[in-house]
């Protein structure tokens, strides 16, 4: 969707600002919603792509004004309601009001802490053979789907070469459709600045995004 | 002035949506106990693991490595995740894990505009710059102007590469070795390797600086 999460090459945000000696949270909520997020993802009710759908679903508005970890909570409050793993009165009390629902891969406890603090593989098994290779050029396909994509707008319609393959990859678009993994070839396809940004960009500048193969077309 | 009072807004505001974060998501997280979905020490746990375990310090053995192995450092950009993986002292590391090198000639510098994708496991939690508007907005518009907002500054024709991390691939960045570190043990390189050098948005230290 084109949402305010899909950043890459808007004006008017100001300079970056680092933050000396920043510790790990800045508040101690911050680490209780981070370690909700890992744990409810790890029973299995949703996934990555899922997770970060519904943090673009967030209004805009909302979006822009809330912190990281702000966005990480109204994100997995959003997603607990619509399975209807926790209900609108029992956020408003602050308590369960009835027993939970069984989940995909049973509660989360100590015994799986180790399995989220190690990255799962989101390679897959090939459907069929890659259609592009290093060295071929390809225009990013003018989309823009309602629905989640990581086809970032500022590449679309642009030409680009094909600079590594990666394999097959879950794809994330299918995903959240409820379609499935449907995996998909994924590549790191690398554009000229003046292709994106114009003939005053800074010719020194190359930039590259990871692509699947349904965003591409021959160029 | 209009900076000022800005940060002043932010500040108070800043303040009193903390307590009202602070009761919201205790308020969540005593409903999942209660429903039996999560372990409120299986959550202690996790944070634990990210504020003392898994930090910068992991990618920076990885680059001093790489620094004084020339063959690590041939596997390392060959296939990032199964030279990291032969690794026994650093934390595991999924799949799909690319190390791109500086040179004289080019500048490699990693984002995620559309969310915060960042190589957890080899830098730890990314900091709030990563994941906030200025830095996804400009990093692949004007990498020079962010690269400045950190005090950096590379020769006008210093080939730029930035690399948006729209995939679950992820990328950390092997910063150039600084020059007079000749003969030095991993254990001293690694303490040049600074997180921004690894993300790109800043420099390894040079020796003088080396503890600081």
């Amino acid at each position: 969707m084109n949402g305010v999460h899909d950043m890459g090459g808007m004006d008017g945000f100001g300079k970056v600002e680092p933050e000396p000696n920043e510790p790990v949270f800045h508040a101690p909520w911050e680490g209780r919603v981070m370690a909700m997020n890992r744990a409810m993802g790890a029973t299995g009710v949703w996934n990555i792509d899922m997770g970060r759908f519904s943090r673009e679903m967030l209004p805009p508005h909302v979006y822009l004004a809330s912190t990281y970890y702000q966005k990480w909570f109204l994100g997995l409050q959003q997603m607990l309601l619509e399975r209807g793993l926790i209900d609108a009165d029992e956020v408003g009390s602050g308590h369960a009001l009835r027993p939970g629902k069984p989940l995909k891969r049973g509660a989360f406890t100590v015994a799986d802490v180790a399995r989220v603090m190690t990255r799962g593989s989101f390679r897959r098994p090939a459907p069929a053979a890659a259609r592009f290779k290093p060295g071929d050029r390809v225009r990013a396909k003018n989309i823009h789907p309602r629905t989640h994509t990581r086809l970032p707008r500022y590449v679309r319609g642009h030409v680009g070469v094909i600079e590594r393959d990666h394999g097959c990859h879950v794809f994330p678009d299918s995903v959240v459709a409820g379609q499935g993994e449907n995996p998909q070839w994924l590549y790191t396809v690398r554009f000229e600045s003046r292709e994106l940004w114009g003939p005053d960009a800074d010719p020194t500048v190359k930039i590259s995004i990871d692509a699947f193969e349904p965003y591409l077309d021959p160029a | 002035m209009s900076d000022q009072r800005h940060d002043d807004d932010h500040h108070h505001d800043h303040g009193s949506e903390l307590s009202e974060m602070q009761l919201r998501v205790r308020a969540l997280e005593t409903i999942l106990t209660e429903k039996g979905y999560v372990d409120p020490k299986a959550l202690d746990l996790i944070i634990e693991a990210y504020e003392t375990k898994v930090g910068p310090h992991n990618g920076a053995r990885v680059v001093a490595k790489a620094w004084a192995d020339p063959d690590f450092k041939r596997r390392l950009l060959q296939d990032g995740s199964a030279a990291i993986a032969t690794l026994g002292h650093t934390s595991r590391v999924g799949d799909h894990l690319v190390a791109v090198e500086n040179t004289p000639r080019l500048h490699n510098m990693v984002v995620c505009t559309l969310c915060s994708c960042y190589p957890w496991e080899m830098l730890g939690l990314p900091p709030v710059w990563y994941k906030a508007a200025p830095y996804r907005s400009r990093a692949v518009k004007d990498p020079r102007g962010v690269l400045a907002d950190f005090g950096v500054k590379l020769p006008n024709d210093t080939e730029i590469r930035v690399w948006d991390s729209t995939a679950e691939t992820r990328f950390i960045v092997l910063p150039m070795r600084p020059a007079g570190t000749e003969g030095w043990s991993e254990e001293r390189l690694a303490d040049l390797v600074t997180r921004d050098s690894m993300i790109g948005t800043g420099l390894a230290k040079q020796p003088a600086e080396a503890g600081r």
